[in-house]
């Protein structure tokens, strides 16, 4: 029983290759007209694949930036003041204080390292040139938080912060308007007159999510900015690291619960500060890059259906061409099953070669496009390569059903005739 | 050619063809227009008919109801046995490729396709399937019968049309049909090769197999044994032939005659 039903199949499959084979033999008889045919899903395939590879490439790209911010990362701002209805923007509050930001610390243990931060924006003088230039002042941690490295030298410490020490961090690109080749480490800065002696330079990173330069700043410690730069008391934002990433959205709501309990805002007011979430901002713009990929993907579909109605005019005009031998093969004893099997593998093997020849062109372009350009990669995936070959493989049979079905039910002595 | 042996003997005692009056007709436009016209007639194993008849008699219409490819709109067909005029198209396919060789003529061979595929053709839609090596085997044998054992690889273009209706016989004999039917197969061919080919489907009758055919030419009904005569739909003479012509004398009489012709010629003063 098993037997005879493997020996039906294996029948089955040789029918189908000798179909298949049968089919090849026809579409190199018209090589010309079969090529163009083929070029419609060729063009629709590589389109999608391309896209989706691009689409890809992109969200890769995004997201690598906003990994470039830090490693689970939350970052608290001051909220934003009205002033005579006037908003202010963010951080321009003072509602964060170093008390907040230590009880922050403290009292929520997922926070692995913090960096309370206030910022301004300074001109600096060194080496008798003169650069504006954003002067943050930040804790030792915040190389941790931030993911940050030294190119050279050390961060400031502890130490440096207890006692409000003139040292500071340079970034690479204040460095090299500064001093040129020069080495800066132990070079005097002039910060609003208040000579710094540079300790460590940092890391070259590159444009951030908003496109600032991350580069061009100094970092000094935050206890020296408070007393000598800003004269303030209150906090732009602060940094803190949280252990795991699945633990972000907790920690985001104990800042929340903290904050409004410290600063003692009753229920249904708004809260006087933001949070900024990076696996939030993350999510986000996966999600957006996903939609726009899936949107490219649909619109490139669409070159497909056309390449679909392609097979199916040619193919009617191959039934209608070949009236004399469907008329034979009917004559001979072929079922009506038979003719339209074999119109059906015609089609369906034109479009999968049309697949086959589109993916290989799409892989082919991502290539070429992740070889020109240093910092954006085409990524093929494996999915989408299989997409591509499934939905071929069914346009092919919905295109190419109803000429094969046109032949199936020709009347052969109508056929036989036909000149 | 071998045929299996029949199943049964009841079978066998059957005609192969047994029309009872046996009607088609075609609406074209108003006028309702009936090819046949009610035709009655058996056909017993191992005969060898011609239908002759002026155009418009309704000859090939009832060769495509006899060969299936067509349905009557009256009357009842038992081929070998079996009445054919229920069957569905599946079951008509099946009966073609099973019981019948068609010849037609025009050859209607497949273009650019070599004579053995040619004649694998119906090996291709058989139930249950036959195996390739078997494929080749049994279309080399009936390419051999046929006389054309060697052009196996030539498209259908490259021979000429006599070897072209050879192939189209090979074909039709490659399933081993219960009977071989031939529209006009020597209309399209010089008389020398229509006798070739009416020698061959001697050979075949001779063999056991019952050949139907339809022609208008007195010369090549002449080969048959038994000749019927259409017109109008309707048969108006079924007549026996004491002696038909043998192909391989006619083909001898006509060389014999072509011989003393270039003679004469040589003779001949310029």
């Amino acid at each position: 029983m098993l037997r005879a039903l493997a020996a039906t199949l294996l029948a089955m499959l040789l029918r189908i290759a000798l179909t298949a084979l049968m089919a090849l033999r026809a579409l190199r008889r018209n090589k010309l007209r079969s090529s163009l045919t083929a070029l419609g899903i060729i063009i629709g395939v590589f389109a999608v694949v391309a896209m989706v590879a691009i689409g890809n490439g992109a969200r890769e790209s995004i997201q690598a930036q906003v990994a470039n911010l830090g490693q689970n990362m939350l970052v608290v701002f001051a909220g934003s003041r009205r002033s005579a209805g006037v908003n202010q923007g963010l951080g321009s509050a003072s509602a964060i204080t170093l008390q907040d930001a230590a009880a922050m610390r403290r009292e929520i243990p997922a926070v692995t390292a913090f960096s309370p931060e206030v910022s301004a924006t300074a001109q600096v003088i060194a080496n008798g040139r003169n650069w504006s230039t954003t002067v943050a002042g930040e804790a030792p941690e915040y190389l941790q938080v931030r993911d940050w490295q030294l190119s050279a030298g050390a961060m400031f410490t502890d130490r440096d912060v207890s006692r409000a020490a003139k040292v500071g961090v340079i970034g690479s690109k204040t460095a090299r308007e500064l001093f040129g080749p020069l080495d800066p480490l132990q070079q005097t800065v002039r910060i609003g007159n208040i000579p710094f002696v540079i300790i460590g330079v940092l890391d070259s990173k590159g444009a951030g999510v908003g496109g600032q330069d991350q580069d061009d700043r100094i970092l000094i410690p935050f206890s020296t900015a408070m007393e000598r730069i800003t004269g303030d008391k209150y906090l732009r934002s602060v940094y803190l690291q949280i252990s795991d990433a699945a633990h972000m959205q907790s920690a985001e709501e104990q800042v929340t619960r903290l904050l409004r309990q410290r600063h003692r805002l009753s229920p249904g007011t708004d809260d006087d500060f933001n949070i900024f979430n990076q696996k939030e901002i993350a999510d986000t713009v996966a999600t957006v890059t996903s939609s726009l990929t899936l949107l490219l993907g649909a619109i490139a579909g669409l070159s497909l259906v056309v390449g679909g109605i392609g097979i199916m005019n040619i193919m009617l005009v191959s039934v209608t061409e070949r009236t004399r031998e469907i008329g034979i093969r009917i004559s001979v004893g072929a079922q009506p099953a038979d003719i339209r099997a074999q119109f059906l593998i015609e089609a369906v093997t034109l479009s999968l070669l049309g697949g086959l020849l589109g993916v290989v062109l799409a892989l082919g372009a991502a290539h070429l496009v992740s070889a020109l350009s240093s910092n954006f990669k085409a990524i093929v995936t494996s999915g989408s390569v299989v997409l591509a070959f499934v939905v071929s493989f069914v346009i092919g049979v919905f295109f190419g059903y109803y000429p094969a079905r046109r032949a199936s039910l020709l009347d052969p002595i109508e056929a036989l005739r036909y000149e | 050619m071998q045929r299996p042996p029949p199943a049964t003997s009841a079978v066998c005692a059957a005609p192969v063809i047994e029309l009872r009056d046996i009607e088609r007709s075609y609406r074209s436009g108003d006028v309702q227009v009936r090819a046949v016209a009610g035709v009655t007639l058996s056909i017993q194993r191992g005969e060898f008919v011609a239908i002759m008849g002026p155009s418009g008699s309704g000859k090939s219409t009832l060769m495509n109801l006899m060969a299936c490819l067509d349905r009557p709109t009256a009357g009842q067909y038992r081929l070998d046995g079996v009445q054919v005029q229920t069957l569905s198209r599946r079951q008509l396919a099946s009966v073609r490729n099973r019981k019948l060789g068609f010849v037609f003529q025009s050859f209607n061979l497949l273009p650019r396709t070599s004579a053995l595929e040619n004649v694998e053709l119906p090996l291709f839609y058989s139930q249950p399937p036959v195996g390739l090596r078997e494929r080749h085997r049994r279309a080399r044998e009936a390419l051999e019968t046929v006389g054309l054992g060697e052009r196996l690889t030539h498209w259908p273009n490259q021979l000429s049309g006599g070897q072209q209706q050879r192939i189209a016989i090979a074909r039709a004999l490659v399933n081993r049909p219960e009977l071989l039917l031939a529209d006009e197969p020597t209309g399209n061919l010089d008389s020398r090769t229509g006798i070739e080919i009416m020698g061959l489907f001697q050979a075949l009758n001779d063999s056991g197999i019952t050949v139907v055919m339809v022609t208008h030419e007195l010369d090549i009904a002449a080969y048959c044994k038994r000749i019927l005569i259409m017109r109008d739909g309707r048969l108006l003479e079924d007549r026996r032939s004491e002696r038909p012509l043998r192909a391989a004398e006619e083909r001898a009489r006509l060389d014999r005659e072509e011989h003393s012709a270039k003679i004469d010629r040589t003779e001949a003063p310029c």
